[in-house]
């Protein structure tokens, strides 16, 4: 109970592995589990089966009115469908004749109007929550007003009515309030809908700060792919009323028709392992260990141990037909990397191809995975089909460095500049 | 200024008028809060019966409010016995009791007005509230009430100026004894009665018409502030 509180110091940059075909009381106690089911009157019905491994981020993904903000309600007890079975670990919020009332849940639901308290300061929404949490077990490991406001970078804003709060700083303190209620889950719906390009880009630091530094089990609800790519462990996608496919969120990407995009691209989790200024080159070493090799990226502020996500866009891949790298001339390209092909999938263009490719280099499984989004009469040329080993160029500057904890961290400026 | 020299037993009914209505308020408040937030509820059983009973006296003759208080609270009605019996305490023909019938008469506008000021609290913060740890007592005392303030002290001031001008209910209830329960509409009318009176009469519409205009102003003003406050530039 109090773990999910215990402060991580390298939160896990590789999601649990995927558990397919987990049977009823396949996973024991420790995960999330959801299944809803509900008819609306004359309107769409429900049937979600949400299990997910904790802590982590899991992100519900799916067009709107698809069932993800039902989800949250009745996780949250807010809405009670006509059947529900909820638990978080060991804790049963729902089930045959069990409904947990939503102020006995401790779900830190942080709804899409950031919902504060215009009777209260800033700092009393901030307390609100933590006035009503049950005192801490074992010592105190919630994190303090202090540390939360420092977090979101709320310092500033204590004093103020929440009037003339701008929508990014509203959404912030309706954030931290929900943390400092010592939830057990934090359920976000959509946190940063109606924000603009700008404001997105604001916060989305800030969540990923959250996310790596306490261990709080987080739910996550969004149409956005660039907050999934940013933020998520497990994926699940949602449509019409159903839970799709679920898994960690590199899998769930690769396979789903998510990489079927000509914007597709490659998630990986990484670790920072050493700079070299001189080069102006970060070295991050892929894969839980390392094991799966090494990729260069222009020179980044966080210090050595910190996990990245990295995304390598399938059009910025190169496939050489030089499994060795032996042979070749002198190119600029910092990353060679060992792949073996594992599938071509056609687009909807009919004209391009999108090859799946598989990391050679390392032992970590499952493999990590890229993708080259090709033309077909390359794929043609080059004889590409599942099986053959190649070498993938990638440039430094065409590796996208998501997430991980904001700069501000490591160089005392904040991460707030805005990558897309 | 002519207007507002009423003598002594003119500002004996002024202050008994104040009196009464601070009385007849302050007994009501309770009342009017719970009987509001039980009508807020969406349903119970004998919801529609106590949502007619407490309106009744708005729009029964206030003379049939005052003999049905009467034939209750009097000394040989069901509970007015009781009272004299237990306590020595008799309501009707004494100040208290002209505070009971002015309190009757304000309550279904107080209810009203402290329910719509209830109902319009947004769900979405009390929801908000509940997923933060809060109960039912605690969402109600703690944002509920605070942002209904504006609308429950308006009900207030509301209920304070009708209790002034009550005529039928006191007079049938509690009489008009002067410097008991004579107040102040029960004073221009004895006035009346007498030859001469008209005079007094009118410098004692004068003043309540001060009153009843101080009233309205101030509630305004109260109101003002506390939206001004609760949306955060006061």
């Amino acid at each position: 109970m109090g773990s999910f509180w215990r402060r991580a110091a390298a939160p896990p940059a590789v999601p649990r592995p995927a558990r397919d075909g987990s049977g009823p009381g396949g996973d024991g106690d420790d995960g999330l589990l959801v299944e809803i089911r509900h008819r609306f009157p004359d309107g769409p019905s429900l049937d979600l089966r949400l299990r997910a491994p904790l802590p982590g981020v899991v992100a519900l993904w799916g067009p709107s009115g698809s069932g993800k903000s039902s989800l949250v309600s009745a996780l949250g007890g807010f809405f009670r469908p006509d059947a529900a079975v909820i638990r978080i670990g060991a804790h049963r919020l729902a089930g045959p004749a069990l409904w947990v009332p939503p102020e006995k849940r401790r779900i830190g639901t942080v709804f899409q109007d950031a919902r504060l308290f215009p009777h209260l300061s800033v700092e009393g929404n901030l307390r609100f929550g933590a006035r009503r949490a049950p005192p801490g077990e074992r010592g105190s490991e919630a994190p303090s007003l202090e540390e939360v406001a420092s977090l979101l970078e709320l310092e500033a804003l204590l004093g103020r009515r929440v009037h003339g709060l701008s929508g990014g700083e509203a959404r912030r303190v309706a954030i931290g309030r929900a943390i400092l209620s010592r939830p057990r889950l934090l359920a976000m719906d959509e946190p940063l809908t109606g924000l603009d390009d700008r404001r997105r880009a604001e916060i989305l630091p800030f969540l990923s700060r959250l996310r790596s530094r306490l261990a709080l089990p987080i739910l996550y609800v969004t149409h956005a792919l660039d907050e999934v790519l940013e933020l998520a462990d497990t994926l699940a996608l949602v449509e019409d009323g159903r839970i799709g496919d679920t898994g960690p969120v590199a899998e769930v990407l690769h396979r789903s028709a998510l990489a079927v995009r000509e914007d597709a691209g490659a998630l990986l989790f990484a670790t920072v392992r050493r700079h070299d200024p001189a080069a102006g080159l970060t070295f991050a070493s892929l894969g839980a260990n390392g094991s799966d090799g090494v990729l260069r990226v222009p020179l980044r502020a966080q210090p050595p141990g910190t996990p990245l996500r990295l995304r390598i866009p399938a059009r910025d891949v190169i496939l050489v037909d030089a499994p060795d790298g032996h042979g070749l001339p002198a190119i600029s390209a910092q990353n060679l990397l060992p792949v073996r092909v594992s599938g071509v999938r056609p687009l909807p263009d009919r004209n391009t191809r999108l090859v799946l490719l598989e990391l050679r280099g390392g032992s970590g499984t499952p493999a990590a995975v890229m993708m080259a989004h090709l033309s077909a009469d390359a794929v043609e040329r080059l004889r590409i089909q599942p099986g053959r080993p190649m070498l993938a160029l990638v440039k430094a500057v065409a590796v996208d460095v998501l997430g991980g904890p904001a700069r501000g961290i490591a160089d005392g400026t904040h991460g707030r500049e805005a990558r897309r | 200024m002519e207007l507002l020299r009423i003598g002594p037993d003119g500002w004996m009914a002024v202050r008994l008028t104040l009196r009464v209505s601070c009385l007849a308020v302050a007994g009501a408040a309770p009342v009017a809060l719970a009987l509001a937030m039980l009508l807020s509820r969406r349903r119970f059983p004998g919801r529609v019966l106590l949502d007619t009973l407490v309106h009744l006296p708005m729009v029964l003759p206030p003379v049939v409010t005052g003999w049905l208080l009467l034939l209750v609270f009097g000394l040989h009605g069901p509970v007015g016995a009781l009272l004299w019996r237990w306590l020595r305490v008799r309501l009707a023909f004494s100040t208290a009791g002209a505070s009971l019938a002015c309190a009757v008469m304000v309550l279904p506008l107080m209810v009203r007005t402290i329910r719509l000021s209830l109902e319009a609290v947004d769900w979405r913060l009390r929801q908000a509230a509940q997923g933060l740890g809060a109960g039912p007592a605690d969402r109600f005392l703690h944002v509920v009430l605070p942002l209904a303030a504006p609308g429950v002290l308006a009900a207030l001031v509301a209920g304070f100026s009708a209790s002034l001008g009550e005529f039928g209910a006191v007079i049938t209830f509690a009489a008009s004894i002067p410097g008991r329960t004579q107040t102040l509409p029960l004073a221009i009318y004895a006035a009346l009665q007498v030859p001469d009176g008209e005079q007094q009469a009118a410098r004692l519409a004068s003043v309540s018409l001060v009153l009843a205009v101080a009233g309205l102003l101030g509630a305004e003003m109260v109101h003002r502030r506390i939206r001004r406050w609760l949306r955060g530039d006061g």
